[in-house]
């Protein structure tokens, strides 16, 4: 017989290596990145373009905000608070309708070329162009005429509310008072885009040029494009041009798109991300008592809700709605099946700030059964089956609900479960009794949430509408005094909610690791960390 | 020999053709649309963006557009997931990176199954054999979610310089590769084994014992090529299935191989992607038969009558 020994010589010699590499090894990938200032950041999915007016989700906002900058920038610490970003200052007229931003003249894209009013005319005008498809132009409506301009029924792009008073001067012209308008800018949809790039590699409005592939790039952001390998990670540097470098800490940022939110808890744990994109649910108790130090969970502008079809003959009763409701015990749910800290959602809209909404929600199953009766439902023999849609993501909670419903109502409901795509296409044709669904919102102001019941609104999904609510909205709307304001939209809130085509289940919140090296990353209910500010210790 | 080769590139052209033109129609019959998003996007954005990616004709123009892209300008089409990124850029960015992992994972696989597959046949019903068939069974029921995350907790993080996860240095290729190689080790092994088995029952076989040769000489040079057969008519589809990568493995392993497109893409719905695939993993998949079918000429001079 042939010996193996070769093998095992083969065997210690790998061993013998592997120890001999950590001994003079002792530093690990997130350790040795630290110093070199280059933060490394689990993104959790690809990006689906770096286009500003392309995209719509949070993995592309994560690097276009390193890599752009509006017209004003996010605080480190505080949501509501907008600093200079492009424009060094701004000011309104008196009813918050007319805005001008003062552009800062030392701004420059990454190529040295100046950013000048031009770029943002020229970004909003693509942005909303009927010609162009971007999916997210509606969170620019409310520039005057910016909608009808969008929906092509105002050909003249002069007519809508934006204008280069100067080189450096851009004025904003609203529909109707918006206090917070600096709060809005700073979402991604607000960016300026590079024209002359842009044009370079195409028209206007032709979507999907070269223009952001790695190495044509140029931003006017903190950081600039270095490397974007596809699945595999982006890679940003300092922008030696920008305004602010100076004041830069961080050399670059590595943003990883972390899929598996396994690989990405184990990868953090073994020093190779500074920060992950989020928590495997099944690891947060755990986390929080063996990783105390590097477990954040934090709230975020977002709500879990079921979305009821009102056009069905079951669900469209609204007694129906509030019985179910009632049926659910949210805090149980969240203590026993989610276990990341949510708070039960008593609206909608979750309470921020100075807006506390007025209506809650409770868990009352005997004032369920009698809501039932006097929809006409005696037993729970006369109660039909009904469906609830949900994808992979959400049936931990719709098997819960499932549950709670069978047990407190004998409602027997059937769990439709989808993939994404199938899943939209049955939310966007009312194809359900229920479906479990979210919000999260863009901005800090309750009309992320409230616009969402407006009848015409793509993200309705529930087929209720009701002209009194839109009147309170519309009422909200002209209303300068931010008391009053959020005054009304309470009062519109409790409104959609005695309505209830969703029925709000908990508000979200954030669970991640994060690496104690990694300083000035606070918690923000809109989680979007202005890379600017982040600082690595290097100990 | 040749007229045989040349009529199974045909053979293989034609599949290749046939394959993509059917999935063509499979992937317009799946339900979703690929450009519905999270947030609403109006109809007047779907119709620009149809539009955009030539989906508003008719799908016989569609199909004979995009053959006639092809093999006019080898235009493969744009993803519609990663909008504006066309699809050969896709695949030549992460074939590459599958390709590196499945040749380590095939010699992982090969380095492995075959001496276990020799060993098992040579001491056929005693310990090592039950030990290597142990091994090979277990490499076909674990799948590769079980041993990924094992290799990552037991091998990668007691040994510093190998990474949890990643495609950063060079080292991170061998838990993937083991992973990956596992599966068909396992296989390989009880081919071997059976192959080996076969031969070595051979009147031939007998009389090179009477004689005297040694054992050495009786497995690799008068068994190991008969007895390889088998092995290697897995071994070409295998081999094309993990050159083009993995989902799990890749995602496991945060690699930026081309397995992950096959699951994401059909998820999106990303059309032209999807077609891009197939049409690369059936010319793979034709080409690596072929090879084997030619291997198999070398290694077996009856076939060759």
């Amino acid at each position: 017989m042939t010996k193996i020994r070769p093998f095992s010589h083969l065997l210690i010699l790998f061993c013998l290596s592997a120890l001999l590499t950590g001994c003079f090894n002792q530093k690990n990938s997130a350790e040795k990145a630290a110093e070199e200032g280059m933060l490394i950041v689990g993104n959790g999915n690809e990006p689906k373009a770096l286009d500003p007016h392309l995209v719509s989700g949070v993995v592309e906002s994560n690097v276009l905000r390193a890599l752009f900058e509006g017209l004003c920038i996010e605080h480190p610490s505080d949501d509501s608070i907008a600093l200079p970003g492009a424009a060094e200052s701004w000011e309104a007229n008196d009813n918050f309708t007319i805005w001008t931003f003062h552009l800062n003249p030392m701004g420059t894209w990454s190529d040295g070329v100046p950013v000048t009013a031009q770029d943002f005319v020229f970004a909003y005008e693509r942005i909303l162009h009927p010609d162009f498809p971007s999916e997210y132009a509606s969170m620019l409506y409310f520039i005057k005429n910016a909608e009808s301009f969008n929906k092509g029924e105002v050909k003249d792009f002069s007519e809508v509310g934006v204008k280069a008073l100067a080189e450096f001067k851009v004025e904003i012209t609203l529909k109707s008072p918006t206090p917070f308008l600096p709060e809005i800018t700073k979402h991604f949809t607000w960016l300026p885009v590079p024209k002359h790039k842009i044009l370079e590699f195409g028209e206007q409005t032709e979507p999907h040029t070269a223009w952001t592939y790695a190495e044509n790039l140029v931003s006017n952001g903190a950081f600039r494009l270095k490397k974007w390998r596809k699945n595999h990670y982006i890679e940003v540097e300092k922008n030696p041009h920008y305004w602010d470098e100076t004041k830069l800490k961080l050399n670059g940022i590595r943003f990883i798109p972390t899929k598996n939110i396994n690989t990405e808890a184990r990868m953090f744990l073994n020093g190779q991300l500074h920060v992950t994109y989020q928590m495997p649910p099944d690891l947060i108790p755990t986390a929080n008592e063996d990783y105390s130090g590097e477990t954040r969970q934090e709230l975020y502008i977002g709500t879990r809700f079921v979305r009821a079809n009102v056009k069905r003959e079951f669900t469209g009763k609204r007694e129906v709605r509030q019985a179910l409701s009632l049926c659910l015990d949210r805090q149980s749910l969240i203590d026993n099946v989610l276990q990341g800290g949510q708070k039960v959602a008593g609206s909608v809209t979750p309470p921020f700030g100075s807006y506390k909404p007025k209506f809650k929600t409770e868990f009352n199953p005997k004032k369920a059964k009698e809501l039932l009766k006097l929809a006409g439902y005696d037993d729970a023999t006369s109660l039909p089956e009904i469906s609830l849609l949900t994808t992979d993501s959400g049936m931990r909670t719709a098997e819960a609900m499932q549950a709670l419903w069978r047990e407190h109502l004998g409602l027997r409901v059937r769990i439709i479960q989808r993939e994404w795509k199938s899943y939209l296409e049955m939310r966007k044709n009312l194809e359900f009794d229920l479906m479990e669904g979210g919000w999260v919102g863009d901005y800090l102001d309750p009309t992320t949430f409230l616009d969402l019941w407006i009848e015409s609104n793509g993200n309705n999904n529930t087929g209720w509408g009701d002209p009194a609510y839109e009147a309170l909205l519309n009422e909200a709307e002209l209303i300068q005094d931010q008391t009053a304001r959020y005054e009304k939209l309470i009062q519109a809130e409790s409104y959609v909610m005695g309505a209830l085509p969703a029925i709000p289940v908990y508000h979200y919140t954030t669970n991640y690791f994060i690496s104690p090296l990694v300083k000035n990353w606070h918690p923000l209910l809109l989680n979007n960390h202005p890379y600017k500010f982040i600082e690595l210790a290097t100990e | 020999m040749i007229k045989a080769i040349l009529s199974r590139i045909a053979q293989t052209a034609l599949v290749v053709f046939l394959l993509v033109t059917i999935c063509f129609f499979i992937v317009h019959a799946l339900p979703g649309n690929p450009f519905e998003g999270e947030k609403a996007v109006s109809d007047v954005v779907i119709q620009k963006m149809e539009e955009s990616f030539g989906l508003d004709k008719s799908k016989p123009v569609q199909l004979l557009n995009y053959w006639s892209n092809l093999f006019l300008t080898g235009d493969m089409g744009m993803s519609m997931n990663f909008k504006g990124t066309p699809v050969s850029t896709i695949l030549g960015q992460s074939f590459p990176i599958s390709f590196q992992l499945g040749l380590v994972a095939m010699i992982f696989g090969c380095g492995i199954g075959m001496p276990l597959g020799i060993i098992a046949a040579l001491y056929k019903n005693k310990f090592p054999d039950y030990l290597a068939m142990i091994v090979a069974m277990a490499g076909i029921c674990l799948p590769a979610f079980v041993i990924g995350p094992l290799l990552q907790l037991f091998v990668a993080k007691p040994i510093p310089f190998l990474n949890i996860a990643g495609w950063m240095q060079p080292q991170d290729i061998l838990l993937p590769a083991l992973t990956l190689g596992f599966g068909v080790a396992a296989y390989i092994a009880r081919l071997m084994r059976g192959g080996m088995l076969e031969v070595l029952g051979q009147d031939y076989i007998r009389t090179a014992r009477a004689k005297g040769v040694t054992t050495s000489d009786i497995i690799f040079k008068h068994a190991l090529r008969p007895a390889i057969s088998p092995a290697i008519t897995y071994l070409g589809p295998a081999f094309a299935a993990v050159m083009t990568g993995s989902f799990i493995v890749e995602t496991i392993f945060q690699i930026p191989g081309m397995g992950q497109h096959f699951i994401d893409a059909v998820i999106a719905k990303d059309i032209f992607l999807i077609l891009g695939l197939v049409l690369f993993y059936g010319i793979l998949m034709g080409l690596a038969n072929l090879a084997v079918d030619i291997l198999l000429l070398f290694l077996n001079p009856r076939l060759r009558a």
